[in-house]
């Protein structure tokens, strides 16, 4: 057994202590460790984005992070989306657009897509697609997951305010 | 007499017609009259009292969820099916195999 | 039927676990945790083919941290014999030898030997210490190879069976069966046209995103526990208790939320490797595949084989038609080449028909249904076909199907009679699309259209319904929710109830829970899982009659239901004041169904779609594609258009992309995300739907089942589309650009 290693992140907010092997994946620290579940794996290679989070503002796909990268750093994951009871506009809008079938990819395209929003209110269908491209959805073709991401970004631009919001 | 449709690896039994006329109320006698009119054509059917393996039986269009209880009318079309292995049980009604929800 | 207006089906109500689903909350397989929890590693054979000549787990059981590793030998010491366990009948032998192999390797990547361990990383690390001497044997990975004489033999004790009869022939053929209806010969030499053509199809994998899981804890009482992902928990407690020699009883399956199935997690593969720890350790042991796992060691879809051949007269009319298809088992029997044949000419009214289906094994892994499974193939080598008649017949494709659509009545080769079915509704909709007649310009575009069929499926569904006093109603059902049927199951209890869809609160539980209900597949769970909820609102509604007519001191047959409310002469109650007056009326209401339908409804869909080839590189892009598809009712619309998407982008993936690459070894070459391409947003444009609704006389409200049909097309489609774009006939798939390139330069 390798030596442990303690680690402070401010996961979703709140600064969280933990321990963990140096092999241990950051996607495998939120779950085993942490029982964040929410983020999910497909992969284990980068290849299909559930395991997504958002490190330090930047995208990644967290079972190609090692737990201790995350050393000081500020990730959010898909339980770090709404605010107490209310929903992000992309959560609803997914649950309005039905743009999820088993829901395993989900979290990964929420995260995703936040981000995108975050840095780019009003996407085009095409920049959606493009910055959607590492998140592998098997069930729906895509098509009411874009649609979620166009009414999310409508939404915020209409309401006062909602680019703070995110 | 009910029609049944005899599946072309087994029309040597009938002297080659694909549609041949039996009497029965369910699939189990109407097996019998088959094999009283066509010798051997029984244990092409059944192994010991059941269908054999991946052979199922649609009566009036639908695979039976029965099998040899199925109820058999005068005016019924009876098939003998390969069944088809893969996914669902044929033997519990269906021909389908299966996926999406 | 179709005129009766609905209150809650074909409405859009949210689903009923997506806040679940949204917020990470909703609990998947992999994400149990549990106190003591060890984590299992399943050792693979590097060989397509072998004899296993040792096995040696001293080093592993030496590493620290591991608990257990078992083998083959560890499964209880009963004898072969034939079992059915939802699969058709098959010998316990081979379902045992899927899961650990014993004596014999069959495909790269086929379970050997496994490990519990106190991490995953130790669980892997000791799997990779067992030591197993292998006797390489050579390979076969097709099915012309496999059926050669001479080739290799996978079972040494295979017989080809022919209807019922096993022959004396060994080989890799496993099955071999034909339908035939009407005077081929005659059929073909009436005809002015006849064209022959064969085709290659790839193994394609379901490409779930979820791999598979298992956790297991054979608990203390004797009685073995498990939490799976699956698409049918009583499949896979009765699959484990018949390896594992237990009565039934003594399982208890729990499904936990699934990401992802299509066929694909029918098969159960690791449920009883990790019950054999579990029993070995006294603490639970959870596996989770790798994706690489996923590929190499679980069912794909078959690749195959085809040959058809069609006959027209002049005007169109098909007077024959004939069918050769070889499909790949993988290493057990049990390829889909049963629902192929039922399929190949589905869409057709053709009176002289011979179609031969193989069921062949080779040294790959022993295939799993997938989305309307065999039928993709069969329709990618007849819709080309077709197509290829049209032109040569001067004739508008759509016209050409249109002419020779089946109907209610037409025979198929496999003998049964359609009822109502809707292909003629679906074609005049293609017909009828703005998108059949929009101009397309531009060079190296093409438009291309497809149809195809599958069956679907009925089978046992269990459901209770209770009637809490605030008026709602706690639904629970035995199938696993993969796409939205909590919802759609829901609603058409509402709908007989009288409440809004939110007022029933569905939940799927575990095998002890329910009674017994198949698999979440076939599209089977709308139809059967609905009916069931429809029977038990039925129950739930006489019941309540006779609280109504107890409070109102009447005869129960006196009371109807009607908008919601129970009336009888001067008597009125909504179902939710009711509901609140069950306890001094005699107490719970509990309304229960088991249902077997009959009256499956089979399901047509086409596609359209216009594509662009890029000459240079051969990649095909998809520029436009329309979904149509006859639901015969769709409960909830959204999640139909879903299915239609879903299933359509899965059947573009199958046509440009993907394939398993197999070295002349039978190792995968590509068994990652990165190099098995699955589509991703960016190679697709938004995908249309229309839903025809053409309803199943044999559904209450003429359900059909909709997850399967929306893939068969999408493949023949897109290289009839190929042909008008470059003009090239692409009878292998994928279509890929290096398959695509060999065309054209063939060409030039
Ligand atoms: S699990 Fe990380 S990208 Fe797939
Ligand atoms: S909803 Fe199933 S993978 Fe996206």
């Amino acid at each position: 057994m390798q030596k442990k290693m303690h680690v402070t992140a401010t996961i979703n907010g709140e600064v969280q202590e933990f321990l963990c092997e140096p092999r241990q994946s950051l996607l495998e620290c939120l779950r085993d460790i942490l029982h964040l579940t929410g983020t999910k794996e497909g992969c284990n290679d980068g290849n299909c984005g559930s395991c997504t989070v958002l490190m330090d503002g930047r995208l990644v796909t967290s079972c190609l992070v090692l737990g201790p990268e995350a050393s000081g750093a500020e990730i959010v994951t898909v339980e770090g989306l709404a605010r107490g009871r209310e929903l992000h506009p992309l959560q609803k809008a997914f649950l309005e657009q039905a743009a999820l079938q088993c829901g395993v990819c989900t979290p990964g395209f929420l995260v995703a897509a936040k981000a995108l929003l975050d840095r780019e209110p009003q996407p085009s269908e095409q920049r959606i697609r493009w910055w959607l491209a590492n998140n592998l959805c098997r069930c729906t073709g895509y098509d009411k997951i874009v649609r979620a991401v166009q009414q999310a970004a409508a939404e915020l631009a209409a309401t006062q305010g909602g680019m703070n919001r995110l | 007499m009910a029609r049944v449709f005899i599946p072309s690896l087994l029309r040597s039994f009938t002297g080659g017609s694909a549609e041949v006329e039996a009497n029965g109320a369910t699939v189990r006698e109407l097996i019998e009259d088959l094999e009283a009119r066509y010798p051997g054509i029984r244990q092409r059917l059944l192994e010991g009292s059941h269908l054999r393996p991946n052979i199922s039986v649609a009566v009036d269009g639908e695979v039976s969820p029965l099998g040899l209880l199925e109820t058999v009318s005068p005016t019924s079309e009876v098939h003998f099916l390969a069944a088809i292995k893969g996914g669902m049980a044929p033997s519990m009604g269906s021909l389908s195999p299966s996926s999406a929800p | 039927m179709s005129t009766q207006s609905y209150q809650v089906i074909g409405t859009r109500p949210i689903r009923h676990d997506g806040v679940d689903k949204v917020t990470g909350r909703a609990l998947y397989g992999a994400d149990i945790q549990m106190a003591g929890l060890l984590h299992g590693a399943i050792l693979r054979s590097p060989h397509a083919h072998a004899r296993i000549r040792s096995i040696n787990t001293s080093k592993a059981e030496a590493l620290a941290g591991v608990k257990a590793v078992v083998t083959a030998a560890d499964f209880p010491p009963t004898g072969d014999r034939i079992v059915d366990l939802g699969e058709g009948e098959t010998p316990l032998s081979y379902i045992r030898g899927n899961i650990l192999a014993s004596g014999k390797v069959l495909y790269r990547g086929h379970a050997v030997a496994a490990v519990a361990a106190t991490s995953p990383h130790i669980a892997a690390e000791a799997a990779s210490l067992i030591e197993v001497e292998y006797e390489p044997l050579p390979c076969v990975l097709t099915a012309p190879e496999a059926m050669r004489p001479g080739a290799p033999l996978l079972h040494e004790d295979l017989k080809t069976k022919e209807f019922g009869q096993q022959t004396d022939r060994v080989s890799n053929i496993a099955e071999h069966f034909r339908h035939s209806l009407g005077d081929l010969e005659k059929g073909f030499a009436e005809a002015d046209i006849v064209l022959e053509r064969e085709f290659h199809t790839a193994t394609v994998h379901q490409g779930y995103i979820e791999p598979h899981n298992a956790t297991a804890l054979w608990n203390n009482d004797g009685r073995l526990l498990i939490w799976c992902s699956t698409q049918g928990a009583f499949v896979v407690r009765d699959t484990t208790a018949c390896i594992l020699d237990l009565p039934v009883s003594q399982v208890k399956v729990t499904p936990m939320e699934i990401g992802g199935g299509f066929g694909g997690k029918i098969p159960v593969y690791l449920e009883p490797v990790a019950a054999l720890l579990s029993k070995k350790t006294g603490r639970p042991v959870k596996i989770v595949m790798s994706r690489k796992e996923v590929f190499e060691g679980t069912g794909p879809t078959p690749g195959s084989f085809i040959r058809i051949k069609i006959g027209a007269k002049r005007d169109g009319r098909f007077t024959a038609a004939q069918a050769d298809l070889a499909y790949e088992a993988g290493a057990y029997p049990g390829a889909m080449v049963g629902a192929g044949a039922m399929t190949v000419f589905a869409a057709y009214d053709i009176p002289n028909v011979t179609i031969d289906g193989y069921d062949v094994v080779v040294n790959k892994p022993s295939t799993a249904a997938y989305r309307a499974p065999g039928a993709t193939n069969a329709a990618f080598a007849t819709e080309t076909v077709v197509d290829e008649i049209a032109e040569h017949l001067g004739l508008d494709p759509l016209d050409l199907r249109l002419k020779n659509a089946a109907k209610e009545g037409t025979r198929r080769a496999d003998g049964l009679k359609y009822r109502r079915i809707g292909c003629v509704e679906v074609l005049e909709a293609m017909k009828a699309h703005p998108h059949y007649r929009a101009p397309l310009e531009g060079a190296n575009r093409g438009r291309g259209v497809a149809i195809g069929y599958w069956f679907n499926a009925g089978l046992p569904s269990s459901c209770t319904i209770s009637v809490n006093a605030d008026g709602s109603v706690t639904l629970v059902e035995g199938s696993t929710d993969i796409g939205g049927t909590r919802t759609s199951v829901a609603m058409q209890a509402a709908e007989v109830l009288g409440i809004p869809a939110g007022s029933v609160h569905p939940v799927v539980v575990d095998t002890d829970s329910v009674g017994f209900t198949a698999v979440t597949g076939g599209s089977r769970t709308t139809f059967a899982t609905g009916w069931a909820a429809y029977e038990a609102a039925q129950d739930v509604l006489r019941q309540m009659k006779e609280r109504a007519a107890k409070l109102w001191g009447l005869e129960p047959s006196a009371v109807r239901f009607e908008g919601g409310h129970f009336r009888a002469s001067g008597h009125e109650i909504s179902f939710a004041e009711l509901a609140a007056r069950l306890a001094e009326t005699g107490g719970p209401v509990v309304g229960r169904a088991t249902v077997n339908p009959r009256g499956v409804g089979g399901s047509f869909a086409g596609c359209i779609v216009d594509v662009e080839v890029d000459p240079e590189t051969g990649k095909t892009s998809i520029l436009r594609f329309t979904s149509i598809q006859d639901a015969g009712r769709a409960i909830h619309p959204s999640y139909v258009e879903g299915q239609m998407q879903g299933g359509s982008v899965q059947g573009i993936g199958w046509a440009l992309n993907e394939e398993y690459f197999m070295g002349p070894d039978g190792e995968m070459r590509n068994s990652s995300l990165l190099d098995y391409r699955m589509p991703t947003a960016l190679d697709l444009p938004m995908i249309d739907t229309q839903i025809v609704e053409v309803p199943n006389p044999g559904h209450p409200f003429g359900v059909r089942g909709v997850g399967e049909a929306n893939i068969v097309p999408p493949p023949a489609a897109i290289a009839n589309a190929i042909y008008r774009a470059v003009g090239v006939r692409m009878r292998r798939l994928p279509m890929s650009p290096p398959n695509l390139m060999q065309e054209l330069w063939k060409k030039s």
